[in-house]
């Protein structure tokens, strides 16, 4: 059994009284990708957000290895730094190059040597196939290639795991395969991660455990196989079948 | 005791004065709105034509209007038409002709913005849901550019109002110069220019702000 | 036209000239300081300033230049605190200019997308980095615009210096005017010398607007 990296103890919270998680516990190892799925307004964005900081939970506790994080206002951005996140939205910096956007962090915020940086850079943007766009404008770039500039620009921090925010919910269909072989390339190569997605073929074939969250808590956990095939919850079994359509033949 | 410069003010019927001179310049920025908002309508059509040649001459008056100084405006028509064309125009007529000449093109290009700034696809689901031409224009386009216009042609107006102040300089009598004969009257009272000058600029303050605070408002509700 | 006439006085429009120019640009130096202290002052949320900020704005926003020159200078004395001519000028632009730029860089700043502030905490940034590195320079290529359009509108607004007997181009027309009787050439010279003066500033407003386009600030949308 490898280490504990990240241990959700039951978190809760609401916005404007509204109870948006309820009593959330998680746990997950090291190199574990685990794949939260539910419906829209589950809460499992909230979740991702709380894990780094970006909300602050009204209840509950969150660990990072042996370190308390959640609670902490003064040096939250040395928990940040060894937690990545990619949102949606990708949110590449519009002003900078896309190098610049990746050495900003690392320098910035680690302190690290610019020449390092800049040589691992180029050989994770080789990994991602977009060497050659290092010294463009981001705007240039299309969405999905966006999304692998955000997906280099976190892993640059080297961080202990990985937060992925439905990160092809944005994307032109054809754009989502590109991105999501970069997550299971790095799956592959041992990364720990926390991935909300509503790809749910993406979400089997990456997942080495499912989270199904409905309403602020969560309903169903097991491997992808059993979620998937055997859900046990007849909620999960309900949700998963409103990615299938009816026949109109019957 | 020597009386407090403020009670100036409360001698006589001079507060009236004051807000006497304060309304001819008030009569003037209204008069102004009132033109630009009528000629501005024109003006923003204009603007919107294909015709380059119209274009053209839309673009020069707008420039014009944003590159010269009010003042140097009033000069041009106080003093220079009556020499270029022997009108010997007074100061309020003036500062009218100039205010709207300014307040036209200004008023102008923030209608047209507000036109513009509609996505052609209102007009095409409008037309979509079987609208006629008319009812595309009351129910979706009008109330748009309405919501769009009305906080800036709102911000416009108090900046007319606080730019008629400059007709000071073209001698007509209003609030400032007002306040200079008060001064002038009571020359025993050191202190009164500075609680003179200091009501003219709250009055100033107590008919733009309102102005700009229902602007932001709507700028708030309607964003 | 009498082209002697205006070849001779071209070195009293210079001079004038830069009595505008050099006063302006110290108000805009200063109006930009000013802007940029009260700004942040209201973004910080430091308690009282932001308040003091907030109301500073609205006073200098919704009262005319003339009014706030005629306070200083001629109101202010009298309860004993004195300025020179050349003091006030700058105060006044100031004063005014201070609240317009204020605006300007908090609309940029307002217009930076919440999601790159938080794309720059989850790279670890401190608070301070993230808004020296990704929520300032946003700001700013935003706010350019804005920021240029006051600069010109500050220059513009020296046009009232005259009124606390500087020799700027007003008062270089002015008395030319009423010495010689050739208002046309005096006016021409006018208008001649605000388009020498503007014309650059416009020139450069629109190339850095553009090259701040071409980098792709301002663009975040579609980022």
């Amino acid at each position: 059994m490898s280490d504990t990296i990240l241990r959700v103890n039951d978190i809760h919270k609401s916005f404007d009284g509204t109870g948006v998680l309820r009593g959330v516990s998680l746990e997950i190892r090291e190199g574990e990708v685990v794949v939260i799925v539910g419906p829209s307004g589950c809460g499992k964005s909230t979740l991702l957000r709380c894990i780094n900081g970006l909300e602050t939970i009204d209840k509950g506790e969150i660990w990072l290895r042996d370190e308390k994080i959640s609670g902490r206002v003064k040096d939250l951005h040395v928990v940040r730094q060894k937690i990545g996140m990619v949102f949606q939205s990708y949110d590449l910096f519009p002003h900078m190059k896309v190098m610049d956007n990746l050495l900003l962090g690392p320098t910035k915020a680690l302190g690290k040597p610019r020449q390092e940086v800049e040589r691992e850079a180029l050989q994770l943007l080789e990994r991602v196939d977009l060497k050659e766009k290092a010294h463009v404008y981001p705007r240039t770039l299309s969405g999905g290639q966006k999304q692998r500039v955000a997906l280099v620009r976190a892993m640059l921090m080297h961080p202990e795991i990985l937060l992925l925010d439905e990160i092809t919910a944005a994307l032109d269909p054809e754009m989502v395969s590109e991105v999501l072989n970069v997550v299971i390339d790095l799956a592959r190569g041992g990364m720990t991660m926390a991935i909300v997605t509503h790809e749910m073929r993406f979400a089997e074939a990456v997942a080495d455990r499912v989270l199904f969250l409905e309403e602020g808590v969560v309903l169903e956990e097991g491997t992808p196989e059993a979620f998937f095939h055997a859900p046990a919850t007849e909620r999960a079994q309900r949700f998963l079948q409103s990615f299938t359509y009816a026949s109109k033949r019957g | 005791m020597q009386d407090l410069g403020i009670s100036v003010l409360f001698k006589g019927i001079n507060f009236q004065r004051l807000l006497g001179g304060l309304w001819v310049t008030l009569r003037l920025a209204l008069i102004t709105i009132g033109l630009s908002c009528l000629f501005g309508l024109l003006f923003g059509l204009l603007m919107l034509s294909k015709r380059k040649i119209v274009q053209f001459f839309c673009r020069v008056w707008l420039e014009i209007v944003r590159f010269m100084p009010q003042l140097v405006l009033l000069y041009l028509v106080y003093f220079g038409f009556a020499r270029l064309f022997g009108w010997d125009l007074d100061g309020e007529t003036s500062a009218v002709i100039v205010f709207t000449f300014w307040g036209t093109a200004e008023m102008g290009d923030l209608i047209r913005g507000a036109l513009t700034s509609i996505p052609p696809h209102q007009t095409e689901s409008a037309a979509a849901i079987g609208l006629t031409k008319g009812q595309v224009y009351l129910y979706v386009l009008i109330p748009q550019t309405l919501r769009r216009l009305l906080p800036q042609a709102i911000n416009l107006s108090t900046r007319i109002i606080k730019t008629t102040a400059l007709v000071k300089m073209i001698n007509v009598t209003e609030v400032l110069k007002v306040g200079q004969q008060i001064i002038g009257q009571f020359y025993r009272q050191p202190d009164a220019a500075f609680w003179v000058y200091f009501v003219i600029f709250l009055l100033y303050f107590l008919v733009c702000w309102p102005f700009s605070l229902l602007a932001k408002q709507l700028e708030k509700r309607w964003a | 036209m009498d082209w002697s006439f205006i070849a001779s006085h071209v070195w009293d429009y210079a001079g004038g000239a830069w009595v505008t120019l050099r006063f302006g640009l110290y108000g805009v130096l200063c109006s930009l300081a000013l802007g940029m202290l009260c700004c942040l002052a209201r973004y910080f949320r430091v308690p009282v300033f932001r308040q003091i900020a907030a109301g500073y704005i609205e006073l200098a926003r919704n009262t005319p230049l003339l009014v706030q020159l005629f306070f200083l200078y001629a109101g202010l004395p009298r309860v004993g605190i004195r300025f020179s001519a050349e003091a006030c000028a700058v105060i006044g632009l100031t004063f005014l200019g201070g609240a317009y730029m204020a605006e300007a860089f908090r609309s940029g700043l307002d217009a930076v997308d919440k999601a790159q502030v938080e794309a720059g905490a989850c790279i670890g940034l401190t608070r301070k980095q993230n808004i020296r590195y990704v929520v300032f320079p946003q700001a700013l290529a935003t706010a350019a615009p804005a920021l240029f359009a006051n600069v010109i509108f500050l220059i513009k607004e020296t046009s009232v210096f005259s009124v606390l007997a500087m020799m700027d181009l007003m008062n270089v027309a002015d008395t030319l005017r009423t010495s010689g009787g050739r208002t046309v050439e005096v006016l021409f010279m006018l208008v001649a010398a605000y388009l020498i003066i503007l014309l650059p500033v416009s020139v450069i407003a629109t190339m850095v607007e553009r090259r701040l386009r071409y980098a792709g600030f301002g663009d975040q949308r579609s980022v």
